[in-house]
């Protein structure tokens, strides 16, 4: 018995790791995914390891120094110094650790919800279950996203994990919404009403027989999602309903230096693009990984 | 070994659609015995495919009744007894999208397993091997293979695995051979011969490839327009057709030799295509196509008369041959309902 199962472990490892060096092989075709990969690995090791090799890990604190203050781009400080003489580069990793926090967080939260009230929807096609959750997610969908958070965050008080909180809710309407599009088709299939003529349980057909054949562009979907939700977060942040200074959010850094625009045009410029090059990296990834499943399915 | 186990009655499935009522079903009686394997042969829209789903539980049926070793099942699967549904097991056509592509034979073949409690969970494994090696796979070499890994023979043989892994008495099999190639057909064949003969199964054999039928079933039933035609056993339904339809769908098997040819009914040609079922030609539907067609044809429907040995047909040329007093009766009261408003819809 304990034998069977170790064989049952290898076989599987191996397939598995058949299968992603297939998936990979695939990725690898496309050099732009692989570019976005290699530089969202760069940015995710840079913000885990930023007090250590930011030049001015302080920076990122409660901090003032008015005598570097306003600098232009040099050597000792990449991006410049802000008004009260921060180091931007260092304040820039770290504003990484926030957008990162902010996609991870949301998306953990938002996903599970979405995908199981989408699956649940989808396999009661037809019937008021379905009828309820679905009108309930279009209601979501209804309200564009921003506008929600919005309005979630300003009824609470403006922090990081209110903003969290509050994009996660706008969220899983989506979620639900793709997994109830592929759960009521693939509940049609011949597969699941073998599973039913069977007499297995809904719980099983649910997670076993539908949920696997969902998981694909879930995951595409959460890579390309994860641009949006920073994207998002700092908006809010922006307009002062995120991370709030002194701490470094990238859309409070870009608030901050948008006051002093055109002269110190670097207290923008640089979070900016620190913003833009994050998510441009998700979206490449999540192109490739888009690749690999799509040729999968045929 | 003459024990009945399964009785369709008076059969029919209507599905109303926005141009009208589809009578996919309508009307057949039949009854299958223990051990034998029936062949339920029609073009394309003949309502064979409905047929087997009314008796496995996917449509309940509009009317009519289906009797499984003695007790009605003219219910839904959903309120079906798990008992049935480990009695009554179905292969469908397509093995690739009957066996989900994101799990593993071996999980595959573990739901039924598990469901029905065939074995204890550490007897598993001995069961599942013993599954696949009953459809010739061998276990250790397929277990951990995924579906889209195997070829579509093999996945049609891991398909009839998991349909007798609950040990059925009847088994559906719905065209289970048309989607694979032809070198595999004549292996899928022999091996669901072989093992009807080892665990005493019933076939209902859904196809549309007559000459299959020839070395498969011990009868053939025929049906066009979701009405039956013609139930014979295979010899005499071979030997001596006797509705015109059954002769136009046996003359147009194709023959390569000259003693294929010999075995053959006269030859009538094969005109027309199969009518909509949402409107079906009055009186005998078949008329539009028959080469015997009488006055008569288009205004009353025929119906059922024995001729023979097990051998009924529907045929207006037979009428007033010597008929099954029983046999007349019943479809009598029944000829009165006007055709062309459905009772009931589904």
């Amino acid at each position: 018995m304990r034998e069977q199962l170790r064989t049952d472990l290898l076989v599987s490892l191996k397939q598995k790791r058949r299968g992603f060096a297939k998936g990979w092989y695939k990725f690898s075709r496309n050099l732009l995914s692989v570019l976005g990969l290699v530089v969202l690995i760069l940015i995710v090791l840079a913000a885990l390891l930023a007090p250590y090799i930011t030049p001015y890990p302080e920076h990122a604190k409660p901090y003032t120094n008015f005598k570097d203050a306003g600098k232009p781009p040099s050597t000792e400080h990449f991006f410049g110094t802000d008004r009260v003489g921060r180091d931007i580069f260092s304040r820039v990793i770290f504003g990484y650790r926030f957008s990162l926090t902010i996609g991870v967080v949301v998306l953990s939260l938002g996903v599970a919800p979405g995908v199981i009230l989408g699956l649940i929807a989808g396999y009661h096609k037809g019937t008021w279950i379905e009828t309820v959750i679905m009108r309930i997610t279009d209601i979501f969908l209804a309200v564009p996203p921003l506008v929600l958070a919005l309005a979630i965050t300003a009824m609470l008080t403006p922090n990081l994990t209110n903003q969290m909180m509050a994009i996660a809710l706008v969220w899983w309407p989506w979620y639900s919404r793709l997994v109830f599009a592929l759960a009521s088709s693939l509940r049609n299939e011949y597969f699941v009403r073998e599973a039913e003529l069977t007499g297995a349980s809904k719980l099983h057909i649910m997670l076993k027989e539908i949920l696997p054949n969902c998981l694909a562009p879930v995951m595409t979907k959460m890579t390309l999602d994860m641009g949006i939700v920073i994207l998002l977060g700092a908006t809010l942040s922006f307009i002062g309903l995120g991370v709030q200074p002194p701490k470094p959010g990238l859309g409070t850094m870009v608030a901050e230096g948008s006051k002093r625009l055109p002269g110190e045009w670097w207290g923008a410029i640089f979070p900016a693009l620190a913003i833009v090059v994050v998510i441009l990296a998700f979206n490449l990834v999540g192109d490739g990984l888009r690749d690999v499943f799509a040729v999968e399915e045929v | 070994m003459t024990d009945t186990i399964l009785v369709v009655d008076k059969l029919k499935k209507y599905f109303p659609t926005k141009r009208g009522t589809v009578k996919a079903v309508d009307n057949i009686s039949f009854s299958v015995t223990t051990g034998e394997t029936i062949g339920l042969v029609g073009e394309s829209g003949s309502g064979k495919t409905t047929t087997a789903q009314c008796v496995i539980g996917i449509y309940p049926p509009t009317d009519g009744e289906i009797l499984f070793k003695g007790q009605t099942i003219s219910e839904a699967f959903s309120k079906r007894s798990k008992a049935l549904k480990r009695d009554i097991r179905i292969v469908f056509q397509d093995p690739g999208s009957s066996l989900n592509p994101k799990r593993s034979i071996k999980q595959i073949l573990s739901v039924p397993l598990k469901v029905h409690r065939v074995a204890t969970k550490k007897d598993h494994l001995t069961k599942i091997k013993s599954l696949l090696a009953m459809v010739e796979l061998p276990p250790d070499e397929y277990m951990y293979k995924y579906p889209q890994a195997i070829g579509g023979g093999e996945k049609q043989m891991v398909a009839i695995a998991r349909a007798l892994a609950t040990d059925p008495s009847l088994v559906l099999l719905d065209e289970p051979t048309s989607a694979l190639d032809v070198s595999v057909q004549g292996k899928i064949i022999n091996l669901l011969m072989k093992l009807q003969q080892d665990l005493n199964l019933t076939y209902l054999f859904i196809t549309h490839d007559l000459s299959l039928m020839r070395n498969v079933a011990s009868r053939v039933a025929i049906m066009y327009l979701g009405k039956l035609c013609e139930i014979a056993p295979t010899v005499e339904f071979f030997q001596n057709p006797t509705h015109p339809y059954t002769k136009m769908l046996l003359s147009a098997i194709p023959v390569v030799s000259q003693e294929e040819k010999a075995l053959k009914p006269t030859k009538i040609a094969s005109r027309g295509e199969i009518p909509s079922p949402v409107n079906v030609p009055s009186g005998c539907s078949f008329h539009s196509r028959c080469s015997e067609k009488m006055d008569m044809c288009a205004q009353d429907d025929p119906v059922m008369v024995e001729i023979g040995e097990g051998h009924v047909t529907r045929c207006h040329l037979y009428q007033d041959t010597k008929v099954a007093a029983s046999i007349e009766q019943e479809e009598g009261v029944h000829a009165q309902d006007p055709v062309d408003q459905p009772r009931g819809d589904g």
